[in-house]
């Protein structure tokens, strides 16, 4: 269970979205959509604390603290539970596709080297790059770059896989793939908030699709709703743009 | 003008090349100082340490902006006026501690730039794992810019073997203070130094292969 009390986050003046609150249980999947620029990104960034939100509450699983008063330990803590798939995948270059999965485990979790590596080859198979366990990042193409990225995500075991626009930096030819990666996870039940601009994704995976606009939640429902019967007027107005032919 | 004394530079090879592990020695070591001393540099500029980092910068500055000649000089005659236990301060001692001074100034510059040059990205991908800082330096930037650095601090060693030679105006007797002193009794200046020469030279061309042989390795991991 993940809980958003209150988040708030400022850069210099400029407030970016303030009390935000959301709540997912264990195996939900939430797709989070609006406009660029309205803090999709760097709420999803709070949860990880790879940005530092400025106020509110944060629970995750076990793990419940102000984050206005995080101790280091409890940063740490929070980023064991969750896990991060980023837009340019941000694979480490120096790590093999076997190693970029396994590197957590050996590290973080203080798994024993052999142990990791045979978790990670099961992972590699399961995202179906089995044959690229020893390939570097240069040499993988961007869909399986994003595919490893996912795959070092799952090795966290963490409670909730946070995607950040996990698509958007990919060539069309290698969207489908790490789409129906994701899909294969939502069908397990993995724990995910995804923010994406895919619609069709979140109208066929999501339990729940969050519309945020100008640092607001303005509106949360599942997609069947949501798409077809929005309620907010901003909502509407956004998916007219994106949903051309929407039965708006 | 006569003609080459081939000789007497046959014979002379020997000599010489009994002052090289001297010679080599001093840039090893002093090599070894100025890398530890660099990084440390470096990590102090990276992370902005207060105060630390107006102290290096102000180190960076001064051992960059004066001649290595110089700074031989200030440690060998000139500091030992100024503090007494160090009039036992021998020539080689001195110059060391000048290459590693003047060095490390120069190279955590470029450790500096190579750290920062590390995708930063791969630094919130370790960060969102659980990663600690120590762990992120350790595990993730440090390896991937050392095979930044790489080549410019194989420049640095190798410009380091040649400064060496100035330990001889120290009275040092390692590879050039050996030749000096073989060609003034001799007096096949020309014989002697051209010798020296291609010793300096042979020794910095062997680095080079290595050098390359060390990058090609280092890069293996960004062939597509």
């Amino acid at each position: 269970m993940i809980e958003l009390k209150g988040i708030t986050k400022r850069f210099d003046n400029q407030t970016v979205f303030e009390n935000i609150d959301l709540s997912l249980a264990r195996g939900e999947i939430i797709v989070v959509i609006g406009p660029s620029g309205t803090g999709k990104s760097t709420l999803l960034r709070c949860i990880n604390f790879l940005e530092r939100p400025d106020a509110g509450h944060l629970t995750v699983g076990d793990l419940a603290f102000d984050v206005t008063r995080a101790t280091t330990r409890e940063i740490l803590a929070l980023r064991r539970r969750t896990a991060f798939v980023f837009q340019n995948y941000a694979l480490f270059a120096n790590k093999t596709a076997l190693e970029n999965i396994s590197e957590g485990m050996i590290v973080v979790d203080d798994l024993p080297k052999a142990q990791a590596h045979a978790r990670a080859r099961e992972i590699l198979e399961r995202i179906g790059l089995a044959d690229k366990a020893d390939a570097y990042p240069a040499s993988l193409s961007g869909g399986q770059q994003q595919r490893v990225g996912i795959g070092r995500a799952m090795a966290a075991n963490a409670e909730v896989i946070l995607f950040d626009e996990p698509t958007s930096a990919l060539d069309p030819e290698w969207v489908d793939e790490v789409l129906s990666l994701m899909k294969q996870l939502a069908t397990e039940r993995q724990t995910m908030i995804v923010v994406t601009h895919e619609m069709q994704f979140a109208r066929d995976v999501a339990d729940r699709v969050v519309f945020m606009d100008e640092g607001r939640i303005v509106e949360q429902a599942p997609p069947s709703q949501l798409f077809h019967h929005p309620r907010d007027e901003r909502t509407q107005r956004f998916l007219r743009k994106v949903l051309p032919q929407a039965p708006v | 003008m006569h003609a080459l004394d081939v000789d007497y530079m046959l014979g002379l090879v020997p000599i010489l090349l009994g002052y090289l592990p001297l010679t080599l020695e001093m840039a090893a070591v002093g090599m070894a100082c100025a890398l530890v001393l660099a990084c440390l540099l470096a990590i102090v500029r990276v992370r902005r340490l207060r105060f630390l980092n107006a102290l290096a910068m102000l180190f960076i500055s001064f051992f960059r902006g004066t001649p290595l000649l110089v700074q031989l000089f200030l440690f060998y005659y000139g500091l030992p006026q100024l503090l007494a236990f160090l009039v036992a301060i021998n020539g080689i001692t001195a110059t060391i501690m000048g290459l590693t001074l003047h060095f490390s100034a120069y190279m955590a510059e470029s450790i500096r730039a190579a750290i920062v040059g590390v995708d930063r990205s791969q630094t919130e991908a370790a960060l969102s794992i659980g990663m600690t800082q120590g762990q992120l330096m350790r595990r993730i930037v440090l390896p991937q810019a050392t095979r930044i650095a790489t080549p410019t601090l194989m420049n640095y060693f190798i410009d380091m073997i040649k400064a060496t030679s100035l330990a001889f105006t120290l009275g040092v007797t390692e590879l050039m203070g050996a030749t000096q002193k073989e060609a003034a009794s001799s007096f096949l200046y020309f014989e002697a130094f051209l010798v020296v020469a291609i010793i300096y030279w042979i020794v910095v061309e062997a680095l080079s292969w290595l050098q390359r042989r060390l990058e090609t390795r280092l890069n293996r991991a960004y062939q597509r």
